[in-house]
């Protein structure tokens, strides 16, 4: 039998729909991978061993009785623990959570579970999404799989570290500045942050309401692709949720045609600050798309050296007001109530037990950005640098059919490294935080690793709203190309894992 | 303690009153302003909750769109600019009945703005009318309910524990706030009540709330200031919450003119303060103070897209508005040649609709209000039920009129008819045939009845002939039993008279 946890989705499905393997043979290997693994990489925070075979069982109960099943039926998936799943813990990182079980599924969590994907468990993440390394979860970093002294990237690192140390071939992350991309730069995965209100947020607890978007991961375009196409679609239930259909992400997966197509590399987020071995491959993959057809050109946006000020404003301030409702009263955490308590200083104990420094840094941000007198030189200015990145954007795609630039500006950096320096932390997401300011889809695919470091390096392809089959028709082109160059997935070179 | 207070009359001399004042409405729409769960009033508490309107993580808003229509119609009705584009904003601040610890509710992209509403009210000078300006009316969802348990003024001080209802939170609200209303004087008490009286009227009328102020539907806050002159800038104002009566916001009004001034006059300060209203002792004790002014920090609502009603669905709203029940009122009673009070009297028995709808169903103006307000109104109070509900049509009075018109019912008949009707006898044509009831059109039996009854106490006509006519009643009486009511009394009468050579 071939070893089930390397292959990808995409060919798991194959011999799921052929009957060759059963579901409950591809969780079992998964979850053991996990029992093996994830005590060295932390890439779960829990993990439902007993809810992933019932819904394998099913899946194959279904398919021995000559069902039609959907492409991914049976396929093992790690969900990112911001996704509210019935039953099952969802703590967002947070101890404020801790215990917390939701009485109602996400939108994707339902969608995954109808196209009869199986959820091996949740995965580890920065407290609230806040970060760029897991650092700031509450319940333990996860770590490299390439180096397990690297961080995996951020705040999605336990569903990037999950795809790289063959514990799951499909995770769910969410984008709200690059937690999707920046996470599978660092590991040598795909990651894909979808056009805002391409994707349902309801159910997913929110950071920054106008920036998050929830997202495909894997490790391959065709594999992120089929996963897109599951959670992708108008939802009722989320008021920002566009109601046109999905862009046919995985014909574009498929075809991998750029011959004639142009391409701008943004001059702004392309260069001055990046690792050296960062720029090499990133100025590799330039050439190898021109050499597949592409016409490459420099583009400038003016505006974007402002965007990382402007979305310290908005995120915090949106989160500031998101994350009121985490007070003890209804759900998770409650401290101090002893009966010497009045309840709002119930609430203000369960507040600073519960919440982790960053998070509370960012809310204090917030709260100051929106005071009285305060608002329109902090928000307000922040919303008209983000028209302007729009309108930088907008003038881009009038020249352009995609821009592309490196997702990050560093290869994984090592754990502890910036913790205690915010700056440095946030300095991670300049390339990618302008998509979200826009609402915009943006893909990030890993082209080599850094000589310097050996370490993966990712690059970011950004298109138009509503144009994520431009993504991934580019993204296909570039992975066949570094394939054929390489001989094999880079995912091939990541040093062996052995149970910590 | 009760504060100082100045004899109104004084304080009107020494001040000129600034009325402020903010309705709540609960729209009566099935559903909450962002969820599907139900508004119903009363249930076992946490019945009608759900992710959303538990504020619980991940959960997001959806708009009722109903919510949003009434609201325009509110606007409309209420002379107001209805916006081309809006947005919700969050209002934040943290209270254990506020799920999210924000309002989703509007700041500064009201959905219906600069709007008026006339009333009037009797003054020394006969009928005036004030006209009430409507700064604006926006969308924002109410909070659930705490109850404080175990301590002995149900307040949060001094409580045991407190409990949560959390079946109010999300319930649609529009919010209708006034300008400053000057220039009332010593009015202000009954300007006030008035407006608040035709506020409710209107709403009820466009059936978007059922507006019962004891069960929260329709909530007033009343801010009040005092300044010297008209010509002075407006002065301090207090806040009084929760005056849930049309006579509760007369009193908070007088009440407050009454405690500003004294404070004035000892050259006291007015603190800007939420007051609690007391029903019992009909005043107002201070609450928390606002002086250090509650910064809400209102940003839009990311999670919910602007409003941009379609203008041609608003023009359409306002062609199909019904018309502003005051209007309304004048016309009938115009139309009707009833008084104010003859008016007045039949809207607060409930009856309008119905006389007007019998009215137009053929029934003689005078008899529709005498049979809804009379009979009618007795035998639903009777039942305990409501007039409307009563198994009469408009159909089955134009009948009973027509047969009384004719001569061939009396009243008593008639009401014997209504009885038979409520009873399922069937149609009053059908009552009429099965009940036997006609009057006594036929002299002749009639005549033998006077006769008789005459015989059997001759002093009665003694009586009637020394022209003590109201004997005459006694024989009409008898006739009547004779006949079992059937006899037309004004008849029996006149050939009473007739027989004895009298003239009335």
């Amino acid at each position: 039998m071939t070893n089930l946890i390397t292959l990808n989705a995409a060919d798991l499905a194959e011999k799921l729909a052929t009957k060759e393997i059963s579901a409950v043979e591809a969780a079992t290997a998964h979850l053991d991978r996990i029992d093996a693994v994830d005590g060295a990489v932390h890439a779960f925070l829990h993990v439902d061993r007993e809810g992933a075979l019932a819904s394998a069982k099913a899946v194959d109960t279904r398919r021995a009785a000559g069902e039609d099943l959907p492409t991914l039926a049976g396929v093992p998936l790690g969900l990112k623990d911001i996704l509210a799943t019935k039953g099952l813990p969802t703590t967002c990182g947070s101890k404020i959570l801790e215990g917390w079980k939701p009485p109602y599924d996400a939108t994707v969590v339902s969608k995954l579970r109808q196209a009869g994907i199986v959820i091996l468990g949740k995965t580890n993440m920065d407290e609230f999404a806040m970060g760029s390394s897991t650092e700031h979860s509450a319940f333990g970093t996860t770590h490299n799989p390439w180096d397990l002294t690297r961080i995996p990237g951020g705040s999605g690192g336990g569903s990037s570290a999950c795809l790289a140390a063959f514990e799951a071939p499909l995770a769910i992350g969410s984008d709200t500045g690059g937690s999707i991309r920046q996470p599978a730069s660092v590991t040598g995965t795909v990651g894909v942050k979808p056009t805002y209100g391409g994707v349902s947020r309801y159910g997913v607890v929110a950071l920054a309401s106008s920036l998050d978007q929830v997202g495909p991961c894997a490790r391959t375009v065709l594999d992120t692709a089929l996963l897109h196409s599951v959670i992708a679609g108008h939802d009722p239930m989320d008021s920002t949720s566009i109601n046109s259909p999905v862009p046919d992400v995985i014909a574009a997966a498929k075809l991998g045609d750029i011959k004639g197509m142009k391409i701008g590399v943004v001059k702004e987020i392309s260069g001055d600050g990046f690792q050296a071995g960062v720029k090499q491959r990133f100025d590799e993959a330039v050439n190898i798309l021109e050499s597949l057809g592409a016409d490459v050109v420099e583009v400038s946006c003016p505006n974007f050296p402002y965007a990382l000020a402007a979305y310290y404003l908005i995120l915090p301030s949106e989160c500031s007001s998101n994350l009121a409702k985490f007070d003890g009263i209804r759900f998770g955490l409650r401290a101090g109530d002893d009966g010497n308590h009045s309840v709002e200083q119930v609430m203000s104990i369960t507040r600073a037990a519960g919440f982790g420094d960053e998070v509370i840094r960012r809310i204090i941000l917030g709260t100051y950005a929106l005071s009285a007198g305060y608002y329109d030189a902090y928000y307000g200015q922040a919303q008209k640098v983000r028209t302007l990145i729009a309108q930088d954007f907008a003038k881009a795609f009038s020249q352009v059919d995609v821009l592309i630039s490196p997702t990050a500006p560093t290869t994984a950096f090592k754990i502890g490294e910036k913790l205690d320096d915010p700056l440095a932390m946030y300095l991670n997401d300049v390339a990618t935080i302008p998509l979200n300011l826009a609402g915009l889809p943006g893909m990030s695919l890993p082209i080599g690793l850094a000589p310097e470091d050996g370490l993966p390096v990712g690059l970011q392809i950004m298109a138009p709203a509503m144009a994520d089959d431009r993504l991934y028709n580019v993204g296909a082109a570039l992975e066949r190309a570094l394939l054929n160059h390489w001989g094999a997935s880079l995912l091939s070179q990541a040093p062996e894992l052995t149970g910590a | 303690m009760a504060e100082k207070v100045m004899p109104f009359d004084q304080a009107i001399e020494k001040f000129d009153p600034a009325i402020g004042l903010e309705v709540h409405v609960e729209l009566g729409t099935k559903t909450k302003m962002f969820c599907g769960c139900s508004t119903e009033f009363g249930a076992a508490p946490n019945t009608h909750v759900c992710p959303v309107c538990l504020g619980l993580p991940g959960a997001l808003p959806a708009l009722n769109e109903i919510g949003v229509e009434s609201a325009i119609r509110i606007g409309l009705a209420l002379n107001c600019q209805i916006a081309t584009w809006c947005r919700f904003a969050r209002k934040n601040y943290f209270y254990p009945d506020m799920p999210k610890n924000f309002q989703t509710s509007q700041y500064d992209e009201p959905i219906c703005f600069e709007g008026y509403l006339d009333v009037d009210i009797d003054t020394d000078e006969g009928r005036k009318t004030f006209r009430i300006e409507i700064e604006r009316a926006h969308m924002e969802e109410d909070t659930g309910k705490n109850s404080h348990m175990g301590g002995a003024t149900g307040r949060i001080h001094g409580a045991d524990y407190s409990l949560v209802d959390y079946n109010r939170a999300g319930i649609p609200l529009i919010e209708i706030v006034t300008k400053p209303i000057v220039g009332t004087g010593k009015y202000a008490p009954e300007v006030a009540k008035a407006y608040v009286a035709a506020l409710r009227d209107i709403l009820r009328n466009l059936g978007v709330s059922d507006v019962k102020m004891e069960q929260g539907s329709l909530r007033c806050d009343v801010n009040l200031s005092l300044r010297d002159s008209p010509e002075s800038e407006l002065g301090t104002r207090s806040e009084t919450k929760n005056v849930n009566s049309l006579r509760s916001v007369e009193r908070a009004v007088r009440y407050e003119i009454t405690r500003q001034a004294a404070r004035l006059t000892d050259g006291l300060r007015v603190v800007q303060e939420t007051r609690h209203w007391h029903e019992d002792t009909g005043v107002t004790t201070s609450g928390r103070s606002k002086e250090g002014a509650e910064d809400y920090r209102y940003f839009p609502e990311p999670d919910l897209l602007p409003i941009a009603p379609d203008r041609a669905w608003v023009e359409k709203l306002r062609s199909e508005l019904p018309e502003n029940p005051a209007i309304r009122r004048a016309r009938l009673a115009a139309h009707w040649g009833i008084s104010d009070f003859d008016m007045q009297s039949l809207v607060n028995s409930g009856a309008l609709d119905l006389v007007e709808d019998s009215i137009a169903a053929g029934v003689d103006a005078a008899a529709a209000r005498k049979w809804w307000t009379g009979e009618l109104a007795r035998l639903a109070n009777e039942q305990e039920i409501d007039l409307a509900q009563l198994p009469i049509t408009h159909q089955h009075l134009a009948d009973l009129e027509q047969l009384i018109t004719d001569g061939s019912l009396n009243d008593k008949l008639a009401r014997q008819v209504i009885e038979g009707v409520l009873a399922g006898e069937g149609s009053v044509a059908q009552v009429v045939a099965g009940r036997g009831l006609a009057v006594v059109s036929d002299d002749g039996p009639l005549l033998a009845a006077i006769d008789e009854a005459l015989a059997a106490d001759p002093s009665i006509a003694e009586k009637i002939q020394s022209g003590k006519l109201a004997a005459a009643g006694a024989v009409v009486g008898s006739v009547m039993k004779a006949t079992r009511g059937q006899a037309d009394a004004a008849r029996v009468r006149a050939l009473l008279f007739e027989r004895l050579g009298v003239s009335e």
